[in-house]
């Protein structure tokens, strides 16, 4: 099968893709793309204040997806253990859009911590990120649950994702975030 | 105690402990996908100098950019100062942000309603 190019280049183009990445997510990966992105935003000429929120909010989702690879057990097919996302930009309006597989049976436990989240209020968000912050676990990496909060916090929108079943083993996640 | 002295990189922000003079200054980014492995020679070394500190401490953070798991280290890193305090020792936090900057200035402050240190919030021209 001939991969048609030019049909991913325009729907590229017409979605106003900045930059996107399908595979493995490592660190040396997550330091390159950022300096990428970095002088990105630097040639568009944002101010400083949209540079860091879209800045922030990138390294928040960037860092889901490699903190998620770890989640995915070891024997897992390198196809489960990819993940792949894009950074769009229509008018004044970022969009970061992440993709990555997760084992099924932790579906619901995700669903309902995104389902609270989006329940809260930009006051009740604040309390909620200083509770976990003051008492949360913290995962061996550093993770610690804070990400998703900071996400809904800085854009000031709702967590918009979905669970996509593919077998009875894995789903897969998709979140679409705005920041304006 | 030896000074410490570790240079800043894309990820991790730079540290100035000069134990003698009881001055911590923390500067940049700090985005590091393990920040526990990070900040752990600080905390360790604030446990040290928490036993012997200078009368006067005073502690500059001024962060570009952070990610949440750095924050839980911050907390950790304030949680050592916060004891320090508590000891009966003279000590400041000034929380440096950049004019316009509301979200590190909001960081700082949801620090200061955690940690019982006095913070000082000090705005930085851009």
């Amino acid at each position: 099968m001939m991969l048609d190019i030019y049909d991913f280049y325009d729907k590229m183009e017409r979605n106003h893709i900045l930059l996107s990445f399908k595979g493995d997510i490592t660190s040396e990966l997550l330091t390159s793309i950022l300096q990428i992105m970095e002088s990105k935003l630097e040639n568009l000429q944002e101010e400083p204040k949209v540079k860091k929120k879209v800045y922030n909010v990138l390294v928040e989702c960037l860092q889901n997806l490699y903190h998620h690879m770890d989640e995915v057990d070891m024997t897992a097919s390198d196809k489960t253990r990819s993940a792949i996302f894009m950074i769009g930009k229509l008018d004044s309006r970022y969009t970061i859009i992440t993709g990555n597989y997760i084992r099924a049976e932790n579906v619901k436990g995700l669903d309902a911590r995104l389902q609270e989240i989006n329940t809260m209020t930009q006051e009740q968000l604040k309390e909620y990120y200083k509770k976990v912050l003051a008492n949360g676990e913290m995962s061996a990496k550093g993770g610690g649950g804070l990400g998703m909060i900071d996400i809904a916090r800085k854009t000031g929108e709702k967590l918009n994702y979905t669970f996509m079943p593919i077998d009875d083993k894995y789903s897969f996640f998709s979140l679409n975030i705005k920041i304006s | 105690m030896e000074k410490i002295n570790i240079e800043s990189t894309p990820k991790t922000p730079s540290i100035n402990f000069d134990f003698e003079k009881g001055f911590l200054e923390i500067k940049g980014r700090s985005i590091p996908e393990n920040s526990i492995e990070f900040y752990k020679p600080i905390v360790e070394s604030l446990e040290k100098y928490g036993s012997t500190p200078s009368s006067v401490t005073t502690v500059n953070i001024q962060l570009e950019y952070f990610n949440t798991s750095s924050s839980k280290c911050i907390l950790d890193v304030f949680k050592k100062l916060e004891s320090i305090h508590k000891n009966g020792n003279q000590l400041v936090i000034n929380w440096y942000y950049e004019q316009d900057d509301e979200d590190m200035l909001e960081a700082g402050e949801d620090y200061q309603a955690i940690i019982n240190v006095p913070f000082k919030m000090i705005q930085i021209a851009e």
